[in-house]
């Protein structure tokens, strides 16, 4: 065990044997993700800087963000969601939740750099970003906000990571772990509000979006955690522990719980919107009954909400391999929801209710071959870090003897020994 | 929480009463943490929206701009003939795939007399500017002398929020300033050296586009703005960004 221990420093040769031992498969999605990081990037600053993000990016004036600013957020409330669960744990003091901390801090992480990159690609003046955000800071600004406090949450997750990492300090942990909540969920909570105060956007505008996207994260959080987890066992090549797998059905039967609550948010969101103006009538029915409703009844609602809540109700929460199945649709769902709701806020026409030849109709986007490979970048990010992860913290195992008050420690050894 | 506990015969029989109590007021004072930064950068953000915030009626009674530049576009005398547009263009170099000022086209089959109409839009210079408020490093700010929704290039980073919140659609990514491009009344190329009208203005054959001084009652902008024999109105006035370029006919 020479990856953790008290004041122990980390060999970094140990970890880079760890992760070039591991067998050919392993180092074949290693490559995959790199390559896939690499030319995510590279296709990015070719759009921005080479050729524009006019010629190779799908949005146009009409719909001025589009997949690069949903992948954004499908990682940032991802970070939001990982961040909440494993607090139940660490920080709240739930011990079913304990086991899933040091990997759900370190994933909340990542996910938020993920959505970093991606935006990072998106922004036509990333460098500008950097210093004007902080010596002319606009203060009425939700996304000035939003981007500070991830930035801020950023921080006191890393400073939670390296505590979790290191025996004795759960004090510590805890309190850059609070403090990691509160940003995150303020910062989650503006990003809803970017799009919640766009007076001239009818579907976005009103108090909805702010609630729902906390809302979100917790599902997106349990989805994450399950796959993740699962896939991590599997990647370490060992069975999964007594306390791990009363964990994932914690967070399993949470899930449950929360696909009804979106559940009844949708429902909420569509009967409102039904009876709105005529922008907001016709985004809505371009979701229902037009263009996207492929996308809203098989994916969003079938794929999102009803499938996966059948899947773990059939599992009980203990089947993992029907939840593994259940997190990976549930992930693929949430990531077209982010997209839906991000597009079909654009697609009516500012001028819609003026009854203008020019548009009359509703406007279309296509994702661009540069958007597909900057968003498959943001995933490879995610997904190399992960396997990186996984070898370098040696698969975060026995994390709760670290992190966890002296009671529960003794608790979990005793059901180690059991199992 | 105790409510939990009391049904955990195990657990209740371990933890006494008051470490209970402690826990309550330490999970209710993090609640209470939350909840205040939370609300706090929400509250924030709306802060200084509130001071410009008056009823309905009162933009064309108030202006807190000297100059307060305005338009009033008299829609029934437009005949789409673009000479505004090919203006625009030249005065401010606008490149072929943005705008900043044009013309659309909305036809009446059951009217008696003709079948189209043409209503000229452009930026409307609002009051309260829904871009204003969502630029996140005041790249976009609204001039504290004339009113007027102006750009400061150096600080656009590019991310587009301004474009998402006009209502008016009436701004777009200029690649060679590397920021937001959009209608700022000539100011750059015109009133800033002097001259008194703005360029889609001057250029309009049948006198469509009225541009003046909205705080000045002897300008003509002011006298039709003001007249009650005929009805003045704005475009999207449901969003409440009090826009400064008002609609006309006859």
């Amino acid at each position: 065990m020479d990856g953790f221990g008290n004041n122990r420093v980390m060999s970094i040769k140990a970890a880079y044997r760890r992760v070039v031992s591991d067998g050919i498969i392993y180092i074949i999605f290693v490559c995959l993700f790199s390559a896939l990081l690499i030319v995510g990037i590279a296709s990015g600053i070719h759009a921005l800087f080479i050729v524009g993000s006019r010629n190779a990016y799908g949005t146009y004036r009409e719909i001025p963000v589009a997949i690069l600013i949903s992948t954004y957020i499908f990682f940032v409330v991802s970070s939001t969601g990982l961040c909440l669960i494993s607090s139940i744990g660490h920080v709240f003091g739930v011990k079913d939740f304990m086991p899933l901390a040091r990997r759900c801090v370190y994933l909340s992480i990542v996910t938020i750099l993920a959505g970093f990159l991606v935006i990072g690609l998106e922004i036509e003046n990333p460098s500008r970003m950097v210093l004007y955000n902080i010596i002319s800071p606009n203060m009425s600004s939700n996304i000035w906000w939003m981007g500070t406090l991830y930035g801020f949450a950023v921080v006191f997750l890393t400073v939670e990571f390296i505590f979790l990492l290191s025996a004795g300090k759960h004090k510590q942990a805890v309190i850059a772990g609070f403090l990691g909540v509160i940003t995150e969920i303020a910062a989650n909570s503006n990003l809803g509000g970017v799009f919640a105060m766009m007076h001239g956007r009818p579907f976005w505008y009103g108090p909805y979006f702010p609630v729902y996207f906390i809302l979100s994260a917790l599902i997106t959080g349990c989805a994450f955690i399950i796959f993740f987890v699962l896939l991590a066992y599997k990647i370490n090549r060992c069975n999964i522990d007594q306390p791990t797998r009363k964990a994932l059905e914690s967070v399993g039967k949470l899930a449950m719980l929360l696909l009804v609550i979106v559940m009844v948010f949708t429902i909420w969101k569509m009967l409102t919107t039904l009876v709105s103006g005529p922008s907001a009538l016709a985004a809505m029915s371009a979701l229902l009954a037009g263009p996207y409703s492929f996308n809203f009844w098989i994916i969003e609602v079938c794929g999102g909400m009803i499938i996966p809540f059948i899947l773990l109700l059939v599992s009980r929460s203990k089947n993992l391999i029907i939840m593994f199945v259940a997190s990976v649709v549930m992930i693929f769902s949430i990531f077209f929801t982010r997209l839906d709701m991000v597009i079909v806020g654009q697609i009516v026409p500012l001028y819609w209710e003026l009854g203008v030849e020019e548009y009359s109709q509703l406007h279309i986007y296509t994702p661009s071959v540069h958007e597909i490979l900057v968003v498959l970048g943001g995933i490879s990010f995610c997904a190399l870090a992960f396997l990186l992860g996984e070898k370098i913290f040696y698969g975060f195992s026995h994390e709760e003897q670290a992190s966890a008050p002296e009671e529960t420690k003794q608790e979990i050894n005793e059901t180690q020994e059991l199992t | 929480m105790t409510d939990g506990l009391n049904h955990n015969g195990r657990k209740q029989e371990k933890i006494p009463e008051f470490q209970l109590e402690i826990e309550r007021r330490e999970f209710l004072k993090m609640g209470l943490v939350i909840t205040g930064v939370f609300a706090g950068s929400s509250i924030l953000s709306l802060v200084s929206n509130v001071r410009n915030a008056y009823s309905l009626d009162a933009y064309r009674n108030e202006y807190p701009y000297k100059p307060h530049y305005a338009m009033i576009l008299r829609q029934d005398r437009c005949i789409d003939c673009k000479r505004c547009m090919e203006a625009c263009v030249a005065a401010n170099s606008v490149p072929d795939y943005g705008w900043r000022t044009m013309i659309l086209k909305r036809r009446v089959p059951k009217s008696v007399d003709q079948k189209w109409e043409f209503i000229p839009i452009l930026c409307n210079q609002c009051n309260n500017p829904p871009c204003v408020r969502t630029c996140p490093t005041q790249a976009t700010y609204k001039d504290k002398v004339s009113g007027i929704v102006m750009m400061d290039d150096k600080k656009c980073i590019g991310c587009k929020s301004c474009i998402m919140a006009c209502p008016y659609n009436s701004r777009y990514y200029n690649e060679a300033k590397k920021a937001i491009d959009k209608c700022d009344f000539c100011f750059a190329t015109r009133l800033s050296r002097g001259m008194k009208n703005v360029a889609c203005s001057e250029a309009c054959p049948a006198d469509v586009r009225v541009f003046g001084d909205l705080s000045d009652p002897a300008s003509r902008v002011f006298q039709l703005v003001h007249q009650l024999q005929k009805p003045v109105w704005v475009l999207r006035e449901e969003v409440g960004a009090k826009p400064n370029v008002f609609y006309i006919k006859g």
